[in-house]
């Protein structure tokens, strides 16, 4: 192949090295994929390139897992490279995974030539037709003339305004023809221009209606993540002038200290009593880079009856999507912060006095909506995620999960002091997004403790990216919550359907210590109580990938937890009487 | 947020004249459940870079803010603009109506296109094919009318719009 050299100036290359030129330009080191037939000319490029990293997945899916993990535990934009037909098909979840979850991502995929576009060729599919909708923007690359800016436009839409995934189809003989190269400017976009600064008369209103407030709350997402860390600075700058209490939604944990007087912890369907009794009481609601995600705010008109709200979001459509607000403000979380915070001081607000709101905010707080009583033979799923906390706080681990019970024990448990340090599918919910996202997260922060905290269930869905972790000698973690069912779908059942627990189980198991060595990696077993702290131990001390099999009670609900089409006050806490009856069509009909 | 009552809006987009994009804003409105009763798309500028699509729809006034406000976010929109908020403006579509028919039916069908101002485009001793323009009313009447008198197809383009006086809106 020919050398690639730095671009200043046009020139021509193929496509296929207009590709990898981009990319090295884009200042990535790092892409995740897997070849075939019509990426092959790209992947010639990148053979021998000494500055492109390349991870080869064992499915697409998983690339686009990973590179999610990637970019969220870095904040770049994560990159994946995976072919034509199957390949782009498989690669859907996790572009749908992304754009859910507002996750910058550049994903390339082969096309079948242009002139056998439409005519049903081998491994064609319509990449563009079929991830319109799953994705921020894509592309169908049709001259190698359009390629070198079309890849540079997609890096800046992907990281700019709300983030999302981008898609570029590039047809084989594009990737082969010969076509100028133009290095990236810093010109944005024609059309595209995201608001990042907000209005200043509608931030000096916020400013006032949040020094009136005398029951203010702070309900932030992670959109307080994508602003960057120093957005999470400021939030924090921001709680402590005001003095008023922060929850935060699944997506925003470790923005606020987990241990903060003033924070309430996580909110929603199985958030914290405080934090959704709060946010049902409030008189001012803040909203930083949430979404009013359905699983936040439970029965809509039962919604935080009697707050004024203020949302600050990015994405001009979130705003009056779902719960109407009072003061809309557009514009980067960050920015608009600064000039909130700026303002605050000028104008010498004090923070209002809120010791009535703490006052009752104490009473809920002393219900310990999360506590639990380990006692038996059998382990709790909450003790074991409580104690893997405890025993590698001091190392900030990264922690990915798979999606159902486990995940929001894992929210609920496992303290998070610093940004980019969570990350899990919340929007989608991606059962098997949490291993590759943890080698992504992996192969992004090298020296890191990363951890998958996972289900039994959930871990088999991409079980397959063993064999990725053990190449690349990643020494992942994977601490599974072994109940034997898929928990939250039996919970549901239980509660929901008389439980009648129609497939639920996990039948059939694999041997996961044998699995595990199977790949090369270390397996662990921990049957109860009294092997937790020993199981967790040799975990850390292995320097290698390691399964850990938890095996824990097979019953246990996640609580609280907001019923379908409940209200945030209709919280059932452990040990409440579950419901006699199953609930009504409108309720059952809610996922 | 959708129980208020629903109003009808005209909106003009102006979007990159490239492949797919019709496809994205018609999706959208698929994949969100929001209404078109009409949509028109061509080119407009000399370059051929730009098109303007015209989309009546319905709703609540919030879902037409969510319908703007989504339409916005798209990359390749340039701009979107309510008409029916923004004030005064025109709107026209423009009408083939296909009528057969012969003796006091023919002639009837004649002397209510003159009414009308529609224009006879095609004929033969049995038929005609009128052109009618005007607002979505009156093009409404003008085929309501030629049921009498022998319709047999017809062909509509759907609202163009624009708003009046002497500037671009």
């Amino acid at each position: 192949m020919s050398a690639i050299q730095p671009a200043d100036t046009s020139r021509e290359m193929t496509g296929a090295e207009i590709v990898v030129q981009a990319l090295i330009d884009q200042g990535v080191d790092t892409i995740f994929g897997y070849p075939g037939g019509a990426v092959l000319p790209i992947y010639d490029a990148l053979f021998a390139e000494g500055r492109i990293k390349h991870i080869l997945v064992r499915h697409e899916q998983a690339a686009v897992h990973a590179a999610e993990g990637y970019a969220r535990s870095s904040g770049k934009v994560g990159v994946v490279l995976v072919t034509s037909g199957p390949g782009a098909t498989n690669a859907v979840t996790g572009i749908t995974d992304a754009m859910m979850d507002s996750i910058p991502l550049v994903v390339i995929t082969g096309q079948v030539p242009t002139h056998l576009i439409g005519t049903d060729a081998f491994q064609e599919c319509d990449t563009v037709g079929i991830t319109r909708h799953c994705s921020k923007h894509n592309y169908l690359i049709k001259e190698t003339a359009r390629l070198a800016s079309a890849l540079h436009e997609a890096f800046y839409i992907a990281r700019s305004g709300r983030p999302g995934p981008v898609v570029i189809d590039i047809p084989k003989d594009v990737q082969i023809m010969r076509g100028p190269y133009a290095a990236p400017t810093a010109a944005g976009h024609k059309t595209y221009k995201p608001q990042t600064k907000g209005d200043q008369t509608a931030i000096e209103t916020a400013v006032e209606m949040l020094a009136a407030a005398e029951r203010p709350i702070l309900y932030t997402g992670g959109g307080v993540i994508n602003s960057g860390p120093h957005a999470t600075t400021l939030l924090r700058a921001l709680a402590a002038l005001t003095g008023a209490p922060v929850t935060s939604t699944l997506m925003g944990l470790g923005t606020m200290e987990h241990r903060h007087k003033q924070f309430l912890g996580m909110l929603g369907m199985h958030g914290s009593y405080e934090a959704n009794m709060a946010m049902n009481r409030c008189d001012l609601m803040l909203c930083i880079g949430a979404r009013f995600d359905d699983r936040v705010t439970g029965r809509l008109d039962a919604f935080s009856p009697h707050s004024k709200k203020i949302h600050i979001d990015i994405d001009r459509s979130s705003i009056n999507k779902t719960v109407r607000v009072d003061l809309g403000i557009v514009g980067d979380v960050g920015s608009v912060l600064e000039d909130m915070l700026a303002l605050w001081k000028a104008r010498g607000h004090a923070a209002q006095d809120l010791e009535p709101w703490w006052a009752d905010i104490a009473g809920w707080r002393a219900r310990d909506c999360f506590g639990f009583k380990q006692q038996g033979p059998a382990l709790l799923p909450q003790k074991a995620i409580q104690r893997l906390w405890e025993k590698t706080r001091d190392q900030a681990p990264i922690i990915s999960t798979e999606v159902g019970q486990h995940q929001m024990w894992a929210a609920q448990h496992f303290g998070f002091d610093a940004p980019n340090k969570w990350l899990t599918s919340g929007g989608l919910g991606t059962m098997g997004y949490g291993l590759p996202a943890a080698i992504g997260a992996q192969l992004a922060n090298p020296g890191a403790l990363v951890i998958d905290i996972a289900g039994e269930a959930s871990i088999q869905m991409n079980i397959q990216e063993l064999g990725t972790a053990t190449q690349y000698r990643l020494p992942v973690k994977i601490f599974i919550i072994n109940n034997e069912y898929m928990g939250m779908v039996r919970q549901w059942q239980e509660l929901n359907h008389g439980g009648r627990y129609s497939e639920s189980y996990s039948d059939s198991l694999p041997d996961f210590v044998k699995l595990a060595e199977a790949y090369g990696w270390k397996g662990i077993t921990i049957n109860g109580p009294d092997d937790l702290d020993a199981g967790i131990d040799a975990m850390l001390a292995h320097d290698g990938p390691v399964v850990v099999d938890c095996r824990v009670t097979k019953l246990a609900n996640c609580f609280p937890m907001i019923p379908s089409g409940a209200a945030h006050t209709d919280m059932m806490l452990e040990g409440e009487a579950p419901p006699t009856s199953e609930p009504d069509e409108d309720a059952k009909a809610l996922v | 947020m959708k129980h208020a009552p629903s109003e009808k809006h005209t909106l003009s987009i102006i979007v990159d004249n490239e492949s797919g994009v019709l496809a994205r804003i018609v999706g959208l409105f698929s994949a969100r459940g929001y209404n078109i009763d009409s949509l028109t798309v061509a080119d407009v500028s000399t370059d051929h870079a730009v098109s303007r699509i015209t989309i009546v729809t319905s709703g609540p006034p919030p879902v037409i803010d969510q319908i703007i406000a989504q339409l916005d976010r798209l990359v390749p929109v340039h701009r979107v603009l309510d008409l029916t908020e923004l004030g005064p403006h025109v709107e026209r579509e423009m009408a083939l109506v296909k009528v057969a028919g012969t003796g006091d039916k023919r002639v009837e069908a004649l002397r209510l296109a003159d009414i009308f101002r529609a224009r006879p485009v095609d004929t033969s001793t049995n038929s005609f094919v009128f052109e009618v323009s005007g607002s979505t009313e009156k093009v409404d009447q003008f085929i309501a009318l030629m049921r009498e008198v022998g319709l047999v197809e017809v062909a509509r383009t759907g609202v163009v719009a624009i708003a009046r006086g002497a500037e671009a809106a």
